[in-house]
């Protein structure tokens, strides 16, 4: 059992964690004319690495959302913080 | 490469086992092949056969990082049926269960696929009514399939949960006779003992580290053995697909995700055909050892380590004493995960990779195994011919801009 730690809650059990998505994946905006291939890689490409990750997380109990960097190989978790902090 | 037979079999025994020779050889990578195939797992080492026998294209290396079938070929449950919704997996899977019939003949290797049929069950009166669904689908696109009723389950399959108060009640299953399960290990080394038979050069313990691109066309592999030239360039590597994306600089719409399976002690037995019970997520099938083989949903986290984790464990595990409940006290020999590249409509991808000179035959997510002689049949005429085959033209990876999706995670169930 792992424990990850919510910047809001503290540590908890990675049960009570639900991965979102890869961290910087920006929606193309619908005023401008998109390409099929520029909606194909907006909703299917993944980058999918291996090894330093950075993702978006949800603590279902608080429900707020969250960056975690965490390595996809040992799955060690690096560091949690919040998403308001990722953004300044 | 000594063949085997009842009268090699007679004749070693008499000479105490001394002749039989290597399987495969070992050789050093050569400067140039015509064809180089990254992966020396199962659909690597078919696409290397079927390039040789069927296209007549044996200047071919197969380069493993580790040892042949050390990644998902030895480490899934070892089912291989062709239940699926829709005419193109239809057309796909059934290849390849067709492939797995003769195959021991074909390779001169016993993959022991044992042909003991597979029973989705269904817990309510809408599921039944999905079920005939299912096997009206598959009937029409000529695949076997059976609809059960409570009793005909009951007769194949005593040992699940009949008991009045279950949870989830069975009132019936889809069978496919045809399905079964194969010999996981058997497949991969038959693979390579025919095709290095057919002079195919198999290389171990040499990791693929970079692409080799002139002029937007892949060449080559820079390797730990060295640079390797190629007419062309297969990736058959299944949850690694997106680490050689990221060398030749195209996009995949994969995510790798660790899949646990389990074995048990080895029982007596009790159970004579696969079973999957989808309101558990598990299935479950009895190994030749007496193994129970034990399988279930994703780790719904991306991952690259080999290894489970617990919670699903213990989902999966759940299901299994829910769907039999006589096997709670059974214990659990061995555990283990593998990494599954997951397409968002759980179908494969087969053709161009975007990447002059590149080819994929990945996305098989959770359903690889059974569907090896086929990926290698398909990936072979791909490689040899530069285009898709008929049936492996709707697995281009240009769907995913056109949107003729093969969702197959939505028409059959598949549990990702």
């Amino acid at each position: 059992m792992q424990i990850f730690t919510c910047p809001f809650c503290g540590p908890r059990n990675e049960t009570e964690f639900h991965f979102a998505g890869e961290l910087g994946k920006i929606r193309p905006a619908t005023a401008e004319k998109i390409t099929a291939q520029e909606w194909a890689s907006y909703l299917y490409t993944q980058r999918n690495e291996k090894g330093r990750v950075q993702e978006v997380w949800m603590h279902l109990t608080c429900s707020e959302l969250f960056v975690m960097e965490r390595d996809s190989v040992s799955m060690q978790v690096l560091d949690t913080r919040s998403l308001r902090e990722d953004a300044q | 490469m000594t063949r085997y037979s009842v009268f090699n079999l007679l004749r070693e025994g008499l000479r105490g086992h001394t002749g039989w020779g290597k399987a495969w050889r070992s050789p050093a990578p050569k400067p140039v092949y015509d064809a180089v195939i990254i992966g020396g797992g199962g659909h690597g080492l078919a696409t290397a056969y079927y390039l040789a026998k069927n296209h007549g294209l044996t200047n071919v290396a197969v380069l493993e990082k580790g040892w042949l079938g050390g990644g998902n070929t030895g480490r899934n449950t070892t089912v291989i049926r062709s239940n699926y919704f829709y005419p193109e997996s239809a057309a796909l899977y059934d290849l390849s269960v067709r492939l797995y019939e003769n195959l021991s003949r074909d390779l001169n290797y016993n993959v022991m696929f044992s042909q003991r049929g597979m029973i989705v069950t269904a817990h309510s009166e809408p599921e039944m009514e999905m079920a005939a669904r299912q096997v009206n689908a598959m009937r029409l696109n000529g695949v076997d399939a059976e609809l059960l009723d409570r009793d005909q389950v009951r007769k194949r399959a005593p040992l699940l949960n009949f008991r009045a108060d279950m949870r989830a009640p069975i009132h019936g299953g889809v069978l496919q006779p045809r399905a079964g399960t194969g010999r996981h290990d058997a497949v991969a080394w038959g693979y390579a003992r025919a095709a290095d038979a057919l002079g195919v050069d198999i290389i171990q313990n040499c990791e693929v580290q970079d692409l080799i691109v002139e002029a937007g066309r892949c060449v080559g592999v820079h390797t730990s053995q060295g640079d390797i030239r190629a007419g062309v360039v297969g990736a058959t590597v299944a949850g690694h697909s997106s680490v050689i994306a990221k060398m030749g600089r195209y996009e995949l719409p994969i995510t790798s995700y660790a899949l646990q399976a389990f074995v048990s002690e080895p029982l007596k037995p009790v159970l004579d055909t696969v079973v999957l019970c989808p309101p558990f997520g598990t299935y479950v099938s009895q190994s030749d050892k007496g193994g129970l083989v034990i399988g279930g949903g994703l780790d719904r986290i991306p991952s690259y380590g080999q290894r489970g984790n617990l919670p699903v464990q213990e989902a999966v595990l759940a299901g299994l004493v829910e769907m039999m409940p006589a096997l709670a006290s059974v214990k659990l020999l061995r555990h283990w995960a593998g990494i599954v590249d997951v397409t968002p409509d759980s179908s494969p991808i087969l053709g161009p990779s975007g990447l002059d000179g590149l080819f994929l035959n990945c996305g098989w997510g959770t359903g690889g195994f059974k569907a090896i002689p086929a990926g290698g049949y398909l990936f072979a005429h791909i490689l040899a011919t530069g285009t898709h085959h008929e049936i492996s033209r709707p697995f281009d990876r240009s769907r995913f801009v056109t949107g003729h999706l093969i969702d197959e995670g939505a028409a059959s169930g598949i549990a990702h």
